[in-house]
Formats: C-alpha cells, sequence, structure tokens
C-alpha cells in the first residue's frame, strides 16, 4: 500500500516536473538555434537535429541583431534589490508596529490600516499608471531608476507589510512583554527579540518582493523611455518587425536565472529545518 | 517595606477586570493570590509588572509612587502560565539574557547561569534550544530566568497549571526551596489551585470577578472564611453548601432533614442560611440522609464520594481508598458542630465559624 501510494507520489511529481521543466528546455534549445533552425520544424535535440549556434547569446552582450542586456540588467538589479530592501525595513517596522499596538485615528483602527495597504494591490496596474506617471512627472523622476524604486517600493510594501504583520500575530506576544521585562525598550525588543525569531518571514517577504520587483513589465514599460530599460522591457524590445526567437530565448532564460537561484537557496534553507518550525 | 495597591480599577463595560483591588505585598513573604480562573489575577500582576495601566488607583513600592514607571525600569521578574522562553537562544542564552543586558561582566554571567541551572536540574541542556526540551523543563528555564536576575518583584502566574500532574507535584515541592533565594524581594504567586496556595503562601489573597475577597495568613482565611464564596475557592473538594433555615430549636433544610440547633447559633435569629460543611467533616452513617453515589474518586489516601442527595448535590471525604459503586445508596451525616453558617443572600457572609480546636 504505501509502495503504491510513494510511486502515485513520485510520478505526480514526475508528470509535474516535465509540465515545468519543458517549456525551459524549449527555451534553451531555440537559443540555440538560428533563423533556420527555427523555422525548419520541431527539432530538439543540438548536433543531431540541428546545427547549434551560439549567434542568439552573443547578441545579449552586443551582437549583431540584438541589444546589450548588461546594462538593463544592472539596472534591474539595481531597482529590484533597492525596492525590496526599501519595503522590507518599512515593512518589517510598519507590520511589527500593526501587529503589537493599536492605533486609533477616528473609525480608522489597525485593521483598516491593514486593509488600506493590502488595497495598494486592489486597482489593476493601468489605473495605477496614470497617476504614477503624472506624479513622478511632477518630481522629475520619469525615466530614472530613483523613480521606479519609489513606484516599487509603493507596490511590494503592501506584500511586505501583509506578510510580516501575519508572521509577527504568530509570534507570542509574551515574548515581547517578557523581554520588556528583562529590561529592554520596546525598540530593542524588536530588534534583539522578535526579529531574530522573525527571520524565515523575512526571508520569505523578501522572496516575495523580489520576484514581482524583477518580473514587473507594466510599470518598467510605462514610467521609462530610454535612459532607464529594465530587463523584461530590453527583452521585449527585441521583438521587432522579424522576432530573433534564439535572442528571445537567451535573454528569458538570462532573466529567470536569479529567481532560480534564490529559489534554490530558499528551499535549501526552508528542507533544512533552520526555518521551519523556528517557533512553535 | 512592601507593594501596595490603592483601589485599582480596570475594565470595560460591565465586567471590570479590577474593581476597586486594594493589597499589600510585603516583603520577604509569598503571597499567594487564589481564584478561579478570570477572578482578575492575571491581570493585576500585569498592572504590578506595567504591562497593562489601570484605569484608576495607584501602586505603591516603599512609599513611592510605582505606577509611572515603565515596564522595562520596574525589576519585576515574570513567570507565565504558558511555557515563555526566547526560542532562538539556548538554554544557557536564555537564563543568561536578563544579566547582558545589565551588563554584568562574562566571568560572572558563567558562574551565576550555571549556578541557576544546576539549581533547577538543568545542567545538562545549557546548549539546546527551548524546543527541544519538554513542557517542565521549558518551565524551568523560565524560572531560571526569573530567579537568576534576582529581581525585586517576581511574578508567577500559575506557573504549574499547563503541567502533568506528577511534575506538578514535583515542582511544586522544588519551588519553596528555589524561592528561598528569592526571601529579600516580593514573591506574587498565582493559583487557582488551595492545595498549592496552602503549601506555599505565608499570605493568600483571595479574588473573584476583579475582586478581592479576602486577605490574611493561610490558615486563618481557611479557618474563617469571610463568605460561602471564600470557602467554595479555598476548599478542594469543594466546601458542601446547604440552604435551609433556623427555626426554634431546629435546623430544617430540604428532604424534610432537622437537626439540633447547636448553642453556637444561639445568637442568629431565625430564617434563612447557608449552612457550609468541608468535604471531610461529612461522615458516612448508618442513618441520616440518603444519597445516591454520582461519581466517586481516589486522591492520594483519599477518597472523595459525590452523592446527590435531597439537599442537593455532595462531596464526602473520606479516609483510604474506598469503592462506591455509581449508583449505589449512600446515608450521610451530618456534624452540626462543625458547620459554617453563611447568609443566604449575596456571597453568604459569615456568621459563625466552627470552634478551632474542633478542626483537626
Amino acid at each position: 500500500m504505501n509502495g503504491v501510494l510513494s510511486f502515485l507520489k513520485y510520478a505526480a511529481i514526475t508528470v509535474w516536473s516535465v509540465f515545468v521543466a519543458a517549456p525551459l528546455l524549449w527555451a534553451v534549445t531555440t537559443s540555440l538555434k538560428t533563423a533556420n533552425g527555427v523555422t525548419g520544424g520541431p527539432t530538439y535535440i543540438p548536433w543531431l537535429q540541428y546545427e547549434p549556434s551560439l549567434q542568439g547569446w552573443r547578441s545579449l552582450f552586443g551582437g549583431a541583431g540584438g541589444i546589450d542586456i548588461v546594462g538593463p540588467y544592472i539596472n534591474s538589479i539595481i531597482v529590484t534589490l533597492s525596492a525590496t530592501a526599501i519595503s522590507i525595513v518599512l515593512g518589517t517596522l510598519a507590520a511589527y508596529g500593526l501587529s503589537r499596538y493599536d492605533y486609533r485615528m477616528g473609525f480608522v483602527k489597525n485593521s483598516d490600516i491593514i486593509f488600506f495597504f493590502i488595497s495598494q494591490r486592489i486597482m489593476p496596474p493601468i489605473v495605477l499608471s496614470i497617476p504614477f506617471f503624472l506624479m513622478l512627472q511632477f518630481l522629475g523622476l520619469l525615466d530614472s531608476k530613483l523613480g521606479l524604486i519609489l513606484v516599487y517600493v509603493a507596490l511590494l510594501l503592501p506584500i511586505a507589510v501583509w506578510i510580516m504583520v501575519d508572521f509577527f500575530d504568530g509570534v507570542p506576544r509574551q515574548i515581547d512583554e517578557m523581554a520588556m521585562l528583562d529590561g529592554l525598550k520596546p525598540f530593542e525588543v524588536f530588534w534583539k527579540v522578535v526579529l531574530p525569531n522573525s527571520l524565515p518571514g523575512i526571508l520569505v517577504a523578501a522572496m516575495f518582493c523580489l520576484i514581482f520587483g524583477w518580473n514587473d513589465f507594466f510599470f518598467a514599460f510605462t514610467l521609462t523611455f530610454t535612459d532607464t530599460q529594465l530587463l523584461p522591457v530590453a527583452v521585449v524590445a527585441l521583438n521587432s518587425s522579424v522576432t530573433p526567437w534564439w535572442s528571445l530565448s537567451a535573454s528569458a532564460l538570462v532573466s529567470v536565472l536569479p529567481l532560480i537561484i534564490i529559489a534554490f537557496f530558499v528551499e535549501k534553507l526552508l528542507s533544512r529545518g533552520t526555518l521551519a518550525g523556528a517557533i512553535r | 517595606m512592601s507593594l501596595v495597591a490603592q483601589s485599582l480599577n480596570l475594565g470595560h463595560g460591565g465586567k471590570p477586570h479590577l474593581n476597586a483591588v486594594s493589597a499589600a505585598f510585603e516583603r520577604g513573604k509569598l503571597t499567594t493570590v487564589i481564584g478561579r480562573t478570570l477572578a482578575g489575577k492575571t491581570t493585576l500582576m500585569r498592572v504590578i509588572a506595567g504591562l497593562q495601566n489601570a484605569d484608576s488607583g495607584a501602586l505603591m513600592l516603599d512609599g513611592k509612587a510605582f505606577s509611572s514607571r515603565a515596564a522595562w525600569d520596574r525589576d519585576v521578574a515574570m513567570v507565565y502560565q504558558q511555557f515563555i522562553n526566547y526560542p532562538h537562544l539556548s538554554v544557557f542564552e536564555n537564563v543568561a539574557f536578563p544579566l547582558r543586558k545589565k551588563r554584568v561582566a562574562t566571568a560572572e554571567i558563567a558562574k551565576h547561569v550555571t549556578a541557576m541551572l544546576e539549581k533547577v536540574g538543568l545542567s545538562a541542556f545549557g546548549e539546546r534550544k527551548p524546543s527541544q526540551l519538554s513542557g517542565g523543563q521549558q518551565q524551568r528555564v523560565a524560572l531560571a530566568r526569573a530567579l537568576v536576575r534576582k529581581a525585586d518583584i517576581l511574578l508567577l502566574d500559575e506557573p504549574l497549571v499547563n503541567l502533568d500532574y506528577k511534575l506538578r507535584e514535583q515542582l511544586r515541592d522544588e519551588f519553596r526551596g528555589l524561592l528561598e533565594s528569592q526571601r529579600q524581594g516580593i514573591i506574587i504567586y498565582n493559583t487557582t489551585e488551595p492545595s498549592e496556595a496552602m503549601m506555599l503562601g505565608d499570605q493568600l489573597v483571595v479574588m473573584h470577578e476583579g475582586r478581592i475577597l479576602q486577605a490574611g495568613i493561610p490558615a486563618e482565611v481557611f479557618e474563617k472564611p469571610a463568605s460561602a464564596l471564600v470557602a467554595s475557592i479555598i476548599n478542594d473538594p469543594p466546601m458542601n453548601i446547604i440552604y435551609g433555615q433556623l427555626d426554634g430549636k431546629s435546623i430544617v433544610a430540604g428532604g424534610g432533614l432537622r437537626l439540633p440547633r447547636p448553642k453556637r447559633f444561639a445568637a442568629l435569629p431565625n430564617g434563612a442560611y447557608r449552612f457550609g460543611l468541608p468535604a471531610n467533616e461529612m461522615q458516612l452513617a448508618s442513618s441520616g440522609i440518603k444519597g445516591r453515589v454520582t461519581f466517586s474518586e481516589v486522591s492520594g489516601s483519599e477518597t472523595f464520594i459525590h452523592a446527590e442527595t435531597a439537599l442537593g448535590a455532595t462531596v464526602t471525604q473520606v479516609e483510604g481508598v474506598h469503592t462506591a459503586p455509581i449508583g449505589s445508596e449512600v446515608t450521610l451525616a451530618i456534624p452540626t458542630e462543625s458547620l459554617f453558617v453563611f447568609a443566604a443572600e449575596g456571597d453568604g457572609r459569615l456568621l459563625s465559624a466552627p470552634q478551632q480546636e474542633q478542626r483537626p
């Protein structure tokens, strides 16, 4: 019975893995093709079925028929990391306050403030894009990294707050109180006791922020023109009158690479059990 | 030299958590606060610790205002009902935590913590995380951390309630010895269990629904509970309460029970009263009130027989281990000299208590 169950389990995992990995493998083979390779029917195995070429990869680094991907790549890293860092710092502080203290402004209470944060994500991006555009224009920050960082903070902060409020609510309040009785002032309680016990939550929140920030196309597209190009925009910009599938595939692979690395590390940490069940 | 609470009030709406609470906690004494759940015991501790503010009233420590000091400035240590430790720190670091905060020298810390872990029997577990310990051990860590500071005020909020029976008894026995080292300070110990309160406390405070019902030396409170309510809180098994009347030369109660009126009740006017009889004074007899056993439990070397009678539900404490099958008939006798008399209305004010020498 156990054998059957574990067989079914592994079968399901295998099917799912194929389902997830197939598009990536397809992108890998396509990135090694030339125009002839792409249009010459369904072929998958280099050397055997078609003659591989590094043209697609070369085009990413200033080669013919492509773009220089290094600039947008660095832009994306700077913008995503900065926005994530700011969102996590502010979000963690805000979430701790919302989790531990009662705020009241007229009829507005903690739950309303939390909803206010989340409500930032209710509206479709297209609705937000116009006000964002006008605000950045007013600040003179259109087509700049700083402008994009500010916009991303506005978009990522709700995620960070939301995840961290939930996480802090799970850390028993008595731990804070005990630390206070042990002589720690409120900020020390947060810094020395609550924060070290909240690393798993922070990691999860940071991961979400990185993924959202890294993958965003819409705001990077609407709020920049030529000076500050982010990776998703650069990738899509490849798609002119003739689509260079080989360059597109190579750039797509390059742009998911950081996320794959992050996922790999987080998975390692989680499965090592250092984070899972750190509290209760 | 003591901590004095002056008419503390705290509460929202109809059911206050603290209702005009005034009490004095002497330095060098262990005060147990007994009360059922929701009596306000924990709230009182939280106010003393500065984790919660009273709506009105004051706390005075050695004659100086205490209420205005912040929680981190009060030198109060607290052990919670739940086993609360710092999850990210080892057992050793958990106990060392308050000392590190005080910037005690590292060598001193090592000495104190090692001695304290020895005392609570956790020497072998210093490197472990609290989550790798059993409940009883976790609570010892919490206790060790509270003790190592030698805080001026030590609050123990039902520290044994979440432990299993055996461990509870064992730790309770150890507590007296452990707490000796804190004798220079003020110790307050919350409990719901009369046996714990009697065994540990130098002073006893009885609380109910936010009010202090009675305070005093445990034996005295036990001898002369201020009311039927106090008697029910401090007796385990609960005191038998019989509703009846004093009528001429008799005590009249349900089921046509008629007992001779003892001389002690001479001064009481005829009328309705509540009569209290401790479970250990109720007797099994050949003639008396008939009852049907609802259940019986053996506790240590005693047996508690619960029976339904015309007087209501009764508990009889019998020495030794007895078997009383459910549904079987018992006959109970009431020694009138052992009766407490409480007023019929309200909490049941104490009107007459048995002579002390008659209560062994």
